[in-house]
């Protein structure tokens, strides 16, 4: 565990704007290898905006990224690299419905990293079990259930063998009896030691695994700190209502 | 008796029928008034035709220029190149039906065509021969297909790859010598039912992948390109097909250096694909609109570059959502061919225009136009309905 130090994303005075509309006001965070982060706060907070400009779905235009010693610029191989190491898994999960199950968990593989389909197929089938659907391998995402193809989702990001994954709300578009089908294998994930950044309202699970937390309003950072700190103790007004909201439910 | 009737099942197939009439035509007074007034109208309008088609209308001038109307003035000693191509078209067919829709019923319909073309219409005794050797090659396909469709599925794509340099070549011929069999057949000598297929097939497949790359032109964030598609197509569209084939015959050899010809058929290809590829175009941007946003931020999220994005996620997506507007362009680009016979060429109409311009056929003007006009309808509504299979069979896992 010599590395269990090490940074792996830094993320300094990070500023972006739509238009006149300042959706991200100085960010900065460290994250640490094998960390667990939550990300949560309000609708419109910039939290969802802010975990994207991590993979660049979203670019920032000022301060400065570094993923895993790459600095995020408009250099299109840096970008590319920093993806390959990212995984992401979305609110609307995002499978591409023409390709079945099989078929979207090996195409990167096959066409990014080059992998024999024979070996891709291996280590999908694996994920496929570890997220506890092998069976569903030769459907097409429209024959599955929400928590089904979110657990497809995962196992998609996971088969590029990435260092870091990014969760944009993933049980948010899901019917409440399948939100612990997935949180289980986020769980699971955490555990096993992957570096995951979280946005989620899933007050259980940041309390389960989270080894951070941070509070975003208005595109800003408001509070962090460890989920005792946060749930036991927190400092800011502004945090203990948003708390005192999603906890009362 | 009265038990007896309803005790026994009546005749489902009589009862369906008579269930059916009464209540889609006779179900209240009304629609009985409807239907009735709407029979008298229908036979009114089809009784001239009926009467004409059966007894007045002189079929012969079909049936002696029926090689005409099929291949033009195509020489006689190298027909038998074409019916080469043809039956290696029927046997990809057949093949294809064997691999990739064994239950249904349509392809082994398609099959049998031939055989049936062969018995209803008067060819001569060697295209007679010709057509139930197509169907026999194209049912030895359909069986080879069947039995073995793993071993066979590389040989048949790579098949129709080459199919159509393969009816190129062969209708066109390579031989230095101006006899024999494989002497070169002039385009000018191409017409009818030929022509036609061969400008509908250069105009669909190269129009498609032009049509798709305009569309991604349109879309692209380079200005340049951008603006060249957008340009290209507002123009093209702007413009019947008429004119661009007439600019195509007649303004062209103004652009080319004196003592260089272009080929005319050529000439009309080029114009019709050109034409067809900026309509393509629009389809296309239409379907690539319909795929959301998530599809994209999914394929960049895992890493796959812009143009493997486009290739694996975005374009089989979008080029599915728009098969029924795709054959209905292809359908369109068929019956517009029709318009080369203005600028001079010998397609279906061009080829029934000299038929009626003979003495003895004078005046024979509807029983040609009738008969092209079922050549056109029956192709166009063969490939509707061929297209309408294929929605059926892609539909799987549509969300």
């Amino acid at each position: 565990m010599t590395h269990e130090a090490e940074t792996i994303i830094t993320v300094q005075d990070v500023h972006k704007w739509y238009g006149d509309f300042h959706a991200l006001r100085g960010i900065n965070m460290e994250v640490k290898r094998r960390e667990v982060i939550v990300i949560f706060g309000p609708s419109g907070s910039g939290k969802s905006t802010f975990i994207r400009t991590i993979n660049r779905l979203e670019e920032h235009q000022r301060g400065k990224i570094i993923v895993d010693g790459i600095e995020l610029s408009h250099d299109v191989r840096n970008i590319e690299k920093i993806r390959m190491e990212t995984g992401m898994v979305f609110q609307q999960f995002n499978l591409f419905p023409h390709l079945t199950v099989l078929q979207n968990i090996t195409l990167a593989p096959i066409q990014v990293r080059k992998w024999t389909k024979q070996k891709a197929e291996e280590i999908a089938m694996q994920l496929l079990e570890r997220v506890g659907i092998p069976e569903q391998a030769h459907k097409y995402p429209g024959q599955l259930s929400g928590g089904q193809q979110q657990r497809v989702a995962i196992a998609r990001s996971l088969a590029m063998q990435p260092k870091i994954m990014l969760f944009d709300e993933p049980t948010s578009a899901l019917d409440p009896e399948m939100i612990k089908e997935v949180l289980d294998v986020m769980i699971e994930l955490a555990k096993s030691g992957m570096t995951m950044l979280v946005v989620t309202h899933e007050m259980g699970f940041a309390r389960a695994v989270a080894d951070r937390m941070f509070f975003f309003d208005q595109g800003q950072i408001v509070e962090s700190g460890t989920p005792d700190e946060i749930f036991k103790d927190p400092k800011e007004e502004r945090t203990k209502l948003f708390l005192s909201q999603i906890l009362s439910h | 008796m009265a038990n007896l009737d309803t005790a026994l099942p009546p005749l489902t197939e009589r009862s369906t029928i008579l269930r059916w009439l009464r209540k889609n035509l006779f179900g209240s007074w009304l629609d009985s008034l409807l239907t009735i007034v709407g029979l008298l109208i229908v036979y009114w309008a089809l009784k001239g035709f009926l009467t004409w088609a059966f007894t007045a209308a002189e079929w012969r001038v079909v049936s002696a220029n029926l090689r005409l109307l099929m291949i033009g003035q195509y020489p006689i000693e190298q027909v038998g190149r074409l019916w080469l191509w043809l039956a290696f078209l029927v046997f990809l067919t057949g093949t294809s039906f064997g691999i990739w829709a064994r239950q249904s019923r349509f392809a082994v319909g398609v099959l049998m065509l031939p055989a049936v073309l062969a018995l209803v219409f008067p060819f001569e005794g060697a295209a007679r021969t010709w057509l139930l050797a197509l169907t026999v090659i194209g049912v030895a396909g359909w069986l080879g297909g069947r039995t073995k469709p793993e071993v066979l599925k590389r040989s048949v794509i790579a098949g129709w790859v080459i199919a159509l340099p393969i009816i190129i070549l062969l209708t066109h011929g390579f031989s230095e010598s101006t006899t024999g069999f494989w002497a070169v057949a002039k385009t000018n000598l191409w017409g009818g039912l030929l022509l036609t297929f061969l400008l509908t097939v250069v105009a669909i497949l190269f129009s498609f992948p032009l049509g798709v790359l305009l569309a991604l032109g349109r879309r692209s964030e380079l200005p340049a390109v951008r603006w060249f598609s957008v340009l290209y197509i507002e123009l093209v569209r702007g413009v019947p097909l008429i004119t661009i084939l007439f600019m195509a015959q007649l303004m062209l050899p103004l652009f080319l250096p004196e003592g260089m010809t272009i080929d005319r058929v050529l000439r009309a290809m080029v114009g019709i694909t050109l034409f067809s590829a900026a309509y393509l175009a629009e389809n296309v941007r239409g379907g690539l609109q319909a795929i959301p946003k998530g599809q994209y931020e999914a394929a960049q999220a895992l890493g796959l570059s812009g143009a493997q994005t486009m290739i694996f996620i975005i374009l089989p997506q979008a080029l599915r959502l728009i098969i029924p507007i795709l054959v209905g362009q292809f359908i369109a680009v068929f019956k517009d061919t029709a318009l080369v016979a203005i600028v001079g060429l010998l397609d279906l109409v061009g080829i029934a225009k000299t038929v009626l311009a003979q003495p003895e056929f004078l005046g024979l003007q509807r029983e040609v136009y009738v008969f092209i006009s079922l050549i056109y309808w029956v192709l166009s509504y063969g490939m509707s309905y061929l297209s309408q299979r294929l929605e059926e069979r892609l539909g799987v896992g549509k969300r």
